[in-house]
């Protein structure tokens, strides 16, 4: 019976049909989505952070609103992830006490620092670019409230890498102190953005399967070239270079090479010791704990006004 | 006290003649709360002109196990559809 009903499921994914919440799937990629869904859920929702930062510090108050329109959409991002987890029967308290605890993780590129302004266009062109070129084909994950999410993320992301880039071609065309806070920020923001994309290939275990489930559509170092090969030429555009000396084109791949990526940084962030690690959870903590009589008190008042009505009917 | 808000289901009139269509869900105290988090999350780029929302537990599914039998009826009834019938090429405007 169980091998009946694998077959079926997998034919179901290689026929390219979506599955739905209440379809049967394997226990193991049910796990393997939440585990994914909810990671991408926290860190929109700790990706908020960083460049909340600087919203009362925004230049101009078209960069300001510009700011808050794509923090808010963040939010929403968190939203309509954790929304398509609780199709899989976790609950949202149960998530975010996994996220609380550190139980769960997000993504380690929230763990560094925004100490210029510049660092808004950084994260723009690149956090978001990197984040965009992995979630495009999320659009066809398998698990279909996963892929719906995915497909309304995509579309409000796109203006999110556009006004970073916009940002860092002005300050590109800037004072001589402009210019240089542009090149400053892509270098500090340039290598962890390519670690965003996750372990080398041949360290991560786990993406076959994923892929055969439909689940991911490419491998982690097949996204990771086509974000340094579209970079590569983008930051032409900003008379600006990427901090990696071994970057060159290489016309027999038809790919750039690029330098070793520091792993060992990597996975010392991803343990917990990256420079705002502990910050980012204790003000995400504090946030909750701090709204909690606001979700208490919203309740109450919901339940009191529910009585008044039965009682008055 | 420690209760979670319930969730409710979202669906969404994008253009004034269009049926709603579920766009996705959300927690709230009540109704009018989900309203107004709808709207935030799912009409910021005027994608709505009208919002339903219901809690999540008044919907009941059909269990997709028994599609086989449920749908089962509509299955051998072509002549239902136009495609059915073979008329003559010169037979216009039907
Ligand atoms: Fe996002
Ligand atoms: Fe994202
Ligand atoms: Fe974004």
């Amino acid at each position: 019976m169980e091998i009946n009903l694998e077959k079926h499921f997998q034919d179901t994914v290689d026929a390219e049909i979506k599955i739905e919440p209440k379809d049967w799937m394997p226990e193991k990629y049910r796990q393997t989505l939440l585990r994914q869904i909810s990671q991408h859920a926290h860190s929109e929702i700790v990706g908020m952070l960083p460049e909340a930062n600087w919203i009362t510090r925004a230049p101009s108050l078209r960069r300001k609103a510009i700011l808050l329109a794509k923090v808010q959409d963040e939010a929403g991002h968190g939203l309509y992830l954790y929304s398509s987890a609780e199709t899989l029967g976790i609950s949202r308290e149960e998530m975010y006490d996994q996220l609380h605890t550190g139980k769960a993780k997000y993504s380690s590129i929230f763990n560094y620092p925004t100490i210029t302004w510049a660092d808004m266009g950084a994260i723009g062109w690149l956090v978001d670019g990197a984040a965009i070129m992995n979630q495009v084909p999320l659009c066809r994950a398998s698990y279909g409230p996963y892929a719906r999410a995915m497909v309304r993320i995509c579309k409000e992301e796109s203006f999110h890498q556009r006004q970073g880039f916009e940002l860092l071609l002005t300050l590109s065309k800037g004072n001589e102190a402009q210019k240089r806070m542009c090149q400053d920020a892509i270098n500090r923001w340039w290598w962890p953005s390519i670690m965003m994309f996750g372990p080398p290939d041949d360290e991560s275990p786990n993406t076959l399967q994923s892929v055969k489930w439909k689940i991911k559509r490419f491998t982690n170092d097949e996204l990771r070239q086509k974000f340094v090969d579209v970079s590569a030429e983008q930051v032409k555009l900003l008379g600006m270079v990427l901090p990696d000396k071994n970057l060159v084109w290489n016309e027999a791949r038809g790919h750039y090479d690029f330098g070793a990526i520091d792993w060992n940084e990597f996975w010392n962030v991803v343990k917990g010791n990256g420079p705002c690690n502990k910050q980012r959870l204790e003000t995400r903590k504090k946030a909750w704990e701090d709204g909690a009589w606001v979700r208490e008190a919203a309740m109450a008042y919901a339940e009191k006004k529910k009585e008044k009505n039965v009682k008055a009917a | 006290m420690n209760k979670e808000w319930p969730l409710w289901e979202v669906f969404i009139r994008s253009r004034q003649g269009l049926d709603h269509k579920h766009a996705g869900s959300l927690h709230a105290a009540d109704a009018a709360m989900a309203i107004e988090n709808a709207r935030d999350v799912y009409t910021r780029r005027m994608e709505g002109v009208s919002i339903w929302v219901v809690e999540s537990k008044h919907i009941h599914a059909s269990n997709p196990d028994d599609a086989g039998a449920l749908y089962d009826p509509a299955n051998d009834k072509a002549y239902r559809h136009p495609t059915f019938y073979d008329l003559p090429d010169e037979l216009k405007h039907m």
